[in-house]
């Protein structure tokens, strides 16, 4: 028994397993890579067609894809740039502070902390040439965590396409009906600009469709005012001059 | 042979873990609000507390006393893991509700119970046999309080609809308290009650009776 007890048989004991274990998790990760990494990207594109309206049940994913043409945008200039790394990431960019900026805690609206240069955008070509849609990635804080998105708009540059969250940990059944079918179907043809400013946002209650305002309105999440506080905040933010404004103007001339 | 049997369905109804050792409770109030959720984690569960059980005790003689449950963590913990990656490769979605809740079986009571109590002690083959029987066990509560659940709190099944709602120009008006994780206490509750008037010998013994009152402590 004093065998099985000493201090090193123990120590033999514990390394050993310890060993064994790790190359089996370790050969685990690396095998199953690249299937994790697939669906990964399936699912990114998965939102972002739904965003924009163009997800079609049942038909692959990979094909209705194609139509969607990714672009890099400098956010400072407002204009395309290639100027980016091979899977470039803007979320682990924002982390960066080479590539990212802090945002100064009066104008960060949207409680996102750094935001990156370059945003990654997505763009559908109609048959002319130009562009039918443009898929901005947005996020901002809600009441319990970040809320990663994707905002589409049509061609006018003004108009809601379409807006899908992807990720977030609201509240399931308040915050967390920002992922209710019908709750995201109020989003389409409600337009962002009225004079140049960003005047779309999220009502407390319903919006009264006789009302002058009621294109720049949705309404609110019933039970989820901070959640839906933090929706009309991230339009605000990343519709606004620090965020796709520049972009989108220079898009609407052709410039960009 | 018979032994090996009750080895397996014992857990199910005589000694299920949920029921009658108050085991594993956390999970099966989190993921128990859709059935296809549930299922996953069902299975995730009986093959994590199988396997633990089996490797446990293939070197259960090796393992000294005084590092036993760092080891039995050890190896459930990989075990953990390795569910879970092969969940994000091959179940992206269903991977992503449950999210940390695989993670979580590394402390559910039921499979660090199973490797304490019986691997430790008994040949692979009884302990492989004992931990699917327990991961059956919680299996059957978890899909008990999942169909009612999801049938009532959202009028379907595996995601297809049953009882049309309301809300979609059918009849049915869901109840939401269901969808909410303290509905999974009270169906609990319900699946012991139930269990223990069907078979009385698991009604534990009181463990403390109350004293009669009497009048001179109370001056005392």
């Amino acid at each position: 028994m004093s065998s099985t007890e000493s201090t090193g048989r123990i120590l033999r004991v514990a390394f050993t397993l310890c060993i064994v274990c790790s190359v089996i998790v370790s050969t685990a990760a690396v095998v199953l890579k690249p299937a994790q990494e697939a669906n990964k990207s399936l699912d990114r594109k998965r939102n972002i067609l739904q965003a924009a309206g163009m997800l079609q049940e049942g038909a692959s994913i990979d094909e209705q894809y194609a139509v969607i043409e990714e672009r890099y945008v400098d956010l400072s200039t407002g204009r395309f740039t290639d100027d980016v790394a091979q899977g470039y990431d803007q979320r682990s960019a924002s982390k960066d502070p080479a590539s990212s900026r802090d945002i100064p805690l009066e104008e960060d609206i949207a409680k996102v902390g750094r935001q990156a240069d370059v945003a990654q955008v997505y763009l559908v070509r109609g048959d002319s040439g130009d562009f039918d849609k443009v898929i901005l990635p947005v996020h901002g804080y809600g009441l319990w965590s970040t809320m990663y998105g994707f905002l589409a708009l049509e061609s006018d540059a003004n108009t809601v396409a379409g807006l899908g969250f992807y990720e977030h940990g609201e509240t399931p059944g308040l915050g967390g009906e920002v992922d209710n079918p019908r709750w995201k179907a109020m989003w389409p043809g409600k337009q962002v600009y009225r004079d140049g400013e960003v005047e779309l946002q999220l009502l407390k209650g319903t919006v009264n469709p006789a009302s002058d305002d009621a294109d720049w309105e949705v309404d609110g999440l019933s039970g989820a005012t901070l959640t839906s506080r933090g929706v009309s905040n991230l339009i605000s933010f990343w519709l606004g001059d620090d965020g796709f404004a520049p972009f989108l103007e220079n898009l609407r001339n052709g410039e960009a | 042979m018979d032994s090996m049997k009750d080895t397996l369905t014992d857990p199910i109804v005589k000694n299920n873990p949920i029921a009658l050792q108050i085991l594993g409770i956390c999970s099966a109030l989190a993921v128990t609000s859709s059935l296809q959720v549930t299922m996953v984690m069902c299975i995730a569960l009986t093959l994590v507390t199988g396997f633990s059980n089996l490797f446990i005790s293939l070197i259960r003689s090796f393992i000294p006393g005084s590092i036993r449950i760092i080891v039995q963590m050890t190896i459930i913990a990989s075990l953990v893991i390795l569910v879970d990656e092969v969940l994000k490769a091959v179940a992206y979605d269903i991977s992503k509700q449950l999210s940390v809740f695989v993670g979580l079986i590394i402390t559910n009571c039921i499979v660090m119970g199973r490797a304490e109590a019986y691997a430790m002690k008994n040949p692979p083959g009884a302990s492989f046999v004992d931990g699917i029987g327990n991961g059956l066990g919680y299996s059957v509560v978890l899909i008990f309080v999942a169909v009612i659940r999801e049938l009532f709190g959202s009028g379907k099944l595996f995601g297809f609809e049953i009882l049309p709602l309301i809300t979609e120009g059918g009849w049915y008006n869901p109840n939401g308290l269901l969808l909410m994780p303290p509905s999974a206490f009270f169906l609990i509750g319900l699946f012991i009650w139930i269990l223990r008037a069907w078979d009385a010998k698991q009604v534990e013994e009181p463990e403390f009776r109350m004293a009669n009152h009497t009048v001179a402590e109370e001056g005392a």
